[in-house]
């Protein structure tokens, strides 16, 4: 089964990170429950809607960095780590 | 902000859907992630290979990334001409629908019919019912003088298959708004009537707000089913002529079972996923917002 998915201790660890965040929040909102609040979204948000909305942020940074050209890879994780911390922080 | 506590012992109800959905949706998606990143030879022969497939995929200038984005920019441009016509069509039709009477239920199962029409069964009528020698809508619009030919003019091909998913889907707009219609309670129009308002303004202050959310949801049905549209080309044009009408579901098949290139082919499917992903998280969070506006 793992030969047939062609796992790679790379993708191996960026799923287990997910996982990893996913049970975080379960965890959080069994133990600390939340209101959703407004921010600069102009919708409520919970946590999971601003995780899920810097997953998907820094899938786009990532793709509009290859498409103009950009360099190193560490660049687009900077700024996707910059936006997420945003999106935690106002969203 | 929260009205009624919520019973977190629902969630155990939907493991059973959970369970389905990791087998069918979310170990594929990983398989292709790990496709993505690694250059396969032979069979299960893999090769890790970083992030050249997506860079070649994103670049315009490579043959690749060319194909791409010729597609996705095709596969927008339908889906937009197929919600612009549907979508007004749909509603116009719903209004025209006789609202009580024996008429009802005949119209809305004749409204119905073509949505009971598999994809492929739609592809081959019309690929028979287009064609010039034997076909009524061919050799009618031939007679009359249209420079019109399916699998050498790109206009032809194109109004074709924007046709095709108008006659096959419209219907699904018009059951949908004929529903969000009926929903409205008569004091509306008792009121707009009272105050002299031409059908006009009851249309654009009492019937289109009313539709909003039925119209969300059709929006949001039609564009996920022509985005991802395959089997119509497929049967009708094969993707041609030239590339005309190959969409983006068309290129990934050739990529992916014709050229057996599965690293370029899943990066090009994790793209496209992104952006339907997207697409549905906005419509998801519009429909969310109406309801909650609706609520208060």
């Amino acid at each position: 089964m793992l030969a047939w998915m062609a796992w790679t201790w790379e993708t191996a660890a960026f799923f287990g990170l997910i996982a990893a965040a996913l049970m975080i929040l379960t965890l959080l909102a069994i133990y600390r429950p939340e209101t959703p609040r407004r921010g600069i979204l102009r919708f409520p948000t919970t946590r999971g809607d601003r995780f899920f909305v810097t997953l998907l942020g820094s899938a786009f940074i990532y793709i509009i960095w290859m498409r103009f050209g950009g360099g190193d890879l560490w660049y687009p994780l900077a700024i996707s780590i910059a936006f997420g911390i945003a999106m935690f922080r106002f969203a | 902000m929260m009205d009624k506590p919520w019973n977190n012992k629902a969630w155990f109800f939907i493991l059973p859907v959970l369970a389905l959905v990791l087998f069918s949706s979310v170990l594929p998606v990983m398989t292709v992630v790990n496709y993505s990143l690694q250059d396969s030879m032979g069979v299960n022969n893999f090769f890790w290979n970083g992030d050249a497939w997506f860079r070649d995929l994103l670049d315009p200038s490579t043959e690749i990334g060319a194909r791409f984005a010729d597609a996705l920019l095709r596969t927008f441009a339908f889906s937009f001409a197929a919600l612009a016509v549907e979508i007004p069509l749909g509603i116009a039709v719903a209004l025209c629908l006789p609202r009580r009477g024996w008429a009802v239920g005949i119209s809305l199962v004749v409204t119905a019919l073509p949505m009971l029409i598999p994809w492929n069964v739609v592809g081959t009528m019309w690929q028979i019912f287009a064609r010039q020698d034997i076909g009524l809508f061919g050799a009618a619009l031939t007679g009359i003088g249209l420079p019109y030919n399916v699998t050498q003019d790109s206009v032809s091909a194109w109004v074709t298959i924007v046709v095709i998913d108008v006659w096959h889907w419209t219907p699904l707009v018009i059951l949908l708004s004929y529903a969000g219609l009926r929903a409205i309670p008569d004091a509306y129009y008792q009121a707009a009537r009272i105050d002299g308002a031409s059908r006009w303004a009851v249309f654009v202050n009492i019937e289109l707000p009313k539709l909003r959310k039925v119209l969300v949801i059709a929006v949001l049905l039609r564009f996920m089913q022509t985005f991802m549209i395959y089997t119509e080309p497929v049967v009708v044009t094969g993707g041609g002529p030239g590339s005309a009408t190959t969409f983006l579901s068309i290129d990934l098949v050739k990529i992916a079972i014709g050229q057996v290139d599965v690293g370029s082919a899943a990066a090009m499917s994790l793209v496209y996923y992104i952006i339907i992903l997207t697409a549905c998280w906005i419509f998801f969070t519009i429909m969310t917002q109406l309801e909650r506006r609706g609520d208060s």
